[in-house]
């Protein structure tokens, strides 16, 4: 416990107000710690409040209780040293991909030379190459994910927020995507907290895999993945210990699930 | 109908060629079917007029006002030369659109991206939105006299608050996921507001100024109406006041032409500035 974690959340509780002016509890008495360079992949209901969690990390909103922290430094506002990669398209429809790509390194002040080389560089490595000069809605919705992944790790976060990144694309897509990801991740050390519906997804890429419950989300249980890296994404799943792994959180999550389902 | 759509699997083998054919034969079929409209209509108009029905002297007359445009190009009309009278309204309503536009954005963006100062102001502004405006053309009139100066007051009057209101709405529903990306991203609220909210917000605004240079219009005219020394407006308070019908509906169309003339420049622009939008189906 000596080194700091990358993530701390606290007690944390997030509430909303509905519309007809009752309390939603999305969030209630969360605890979750992720240390540097640690991948960590959250898996729960749908509705239950994964995407609330990583919106508290990055800043973008405020818990109502509890202490949400950056390496041990309270998260107040939007952190340099986060990226996040959004569950909806959220890259500018308006700019081409190389000037999607360069508006990080632009927005904090890196020349503009500078910017576009290492836009160039980025846009390789997610194999957009030949697309610089297109714009959003000319590409695939597996292209426009590369864009945004290529947007977030070109500003080399040190922290890695992604939202269900993969669940729009076919299965070779999301696989080639995945490996892309171990490989981006590999170099960058970064500490990912990655959302996905997917539990395979989530055995396949992360160290640690928490399952939440129905909302109020708290964490169910934490399940560390002792496969070897580097891990093959296309024959991992097939692998005794993989399937026995995904046996054991898959009837976690099935009784979370249920529990939702009974519940609304 | 169902049998014919069943017994003709063939469809799927049309070449693309015979499509493309068949689209042109029915953009001309409805290019020709709009001209004989129009051949209707003012034929109708004319041999109404001949035949007795139609009483030129309220209604004119299309051969009329033909020979009145005629005469006003060759020989000027009774205020003077018609290039003038177009230019000084062109001038009046271009210079009151570009002021009202540019204040009518700026507004909008302001109040759209200040949650303050759009509570205290929304009110007023649809105070302000809901007063028929024409009726200050009177007010400017007196107070910034005969000159193009109340014209223009009145035009950017009539600009402004079109433009504003849907600046401001632009701002309001721009996508908030594409702005918390471009705040993970590293924008500054200056930057968040020229590279996310202004481009977002950029559509309504285009649309709004579409139709606002047709209030630029018919705040400019109405205004030479009220009083003037020149301009298309005078030039038809003058026709109405010595009985001309002819004269009216000559500078009517002189006017739709400007108008035409403007919202395809329009058009141009907004094609420039959007071009990352996928293509839409034209509505034409
Ligand atoms: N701005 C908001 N106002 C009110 N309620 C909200 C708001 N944002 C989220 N919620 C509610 O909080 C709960 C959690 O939402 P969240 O988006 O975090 O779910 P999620 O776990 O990401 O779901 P999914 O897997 O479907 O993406 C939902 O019930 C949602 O209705
Ligand atoms: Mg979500």
């Amino acid at each position: 416990m000596t080194s700091p974690s990358a993530i701390e959340l606290s007690h944390v509780a997030r509430r909303f107000v509905t519309p007809s002016g009752d309390v939603l509890s999305a969030l209630e008495d969360f605890d979750l710690a992720i240390a540097p360079g640690e991948f960590c992949a959250i898996v729960g209901p749908t509705g239950c409040g994964k995407s609330t969690t990583l919106g508290l990390i990055a800043g973008l909103a405020k818990p109502q209780a509890g202490r949400v922290t950056l390496f041990d430094a309270p998260v107040d506002g939007v952190d340099r040293r986060v990226g996040f990669v959004f569950q909806q398209d959220a890259v500018f429809p308006w700019r081409d991909v190389l000037h999607n790509v360069m508006a990080g390194p632009l927005f904090r002040g890196v020349g503009k030379a500078e910017a576009e080389a290492q836009a160039r560089d980025w846009i390789a490595r997610v194999g957009l190459k030949g697309f610089e000069h297109h714009h959003p809605h000319q590409l695939s919705g597996g292209m426009r994910k590369r864009v945004a992944l290529a947007q977030t790790f070109i500003n080399n976060p040190q922290v890695l927020l992604m939202d269900e990144p993969f669940s729009a694309l076919d299965v070779q897509t999301r696989e080639l995507m995945q490996e892309e990801l171990l490989q981006l991740w590999a170099q960058a050390k970064s500490a990912v907290l990655f959302v996905t519906h997917d539990l395979d997804e989530a055995i396949l890429l992360a160290d640690r895999v928490a399952v939440l419950t129905t909302r109020p989300a708290r964490v169910k249980s934490v399940h560390s993945i002792d496969l070897p890296r580097p891990r093959d994404v296309a024959t991992l799943r097939y692998d005794e210990r993989f399937i026995a792994i995904a046996r054991k959180i898959n009837d976690d999550l099935r009784e979370e699930v249920l529990r939702a389902r009974a519940g609304h | 109908m169902a049998e014919t759509a069943i017994t003709k699997p063939l469809a799927t083998e049309i070449p693309v060629e015979s499509l493309a054919v068949r689209m042109r034969r029915r953009a001309r079929l409805v290019l020709a079917l709009r001209l004989a409209v129009l051949v209707v209509l003012i034929a109708g108009w004319e041999f109404g007029v001949r035949f007795g029905w139609i009483d030129p002297f309220f209604f004119g007359q299309p051969s009329g006002i033909v020979l009145k445009l005629i005469d006003w190009f060759q020989n000027g009309t009774s205020i003077g030369p018609l290039w003038k009278q177009i230019w000084v309204t062109i001038y009046e309503a271009g210079a009151g659109f570009l002021i009202g536009a540019v204040f009518g954005v700026l507004c909008g963006i302001a109040l759209g991206r200040n949650r303050l100062l759009s509570d205290v102001f929304s009110i007023y502004i649809k105070v302000a939105n809901s007063i028929p405006r024409v009726v200050l053309g009177s007010i400017f009139i007196v107070a910034l006299g005969l000159g193009a100066a109340s014209k223009i007051a009145l035009a950017v009057v009539m600009v402004f608050f079109v433009v504003f209101a849907n600046a401001f709405q632009g701002v309001r529903e721009a996508d908030k996921n594409l702005i918390a990306n471009a705040r993970i991203l590293g924008a500054s609220p200056w930057q968040l507001t020229t590279s996310v909210v202004i481009p977002s917000a950029l559509s309504w605004i285009l649309a709004s100024l579409h139709v606002s240079f047709g209030f630029a219009l018919v705040g400019a005219i109405v205004g030479e109406f009220l009083g003037a020394r020149e301009g298309m407006g005078l030039l038809i308070a003058t026709a109405q006041g010595s009985f001309d019908s002819n004269g009216v509906f000559a500078a009517m169309i002189v006017i739709a032409v400007v108008a035409l003339l403007a919202e395809w420049l329009l058009t141009t622009l907004e094609n420039r500035l959007l071009t990352w939008r996928p293509e839409t189906n034209a509505g034409e």
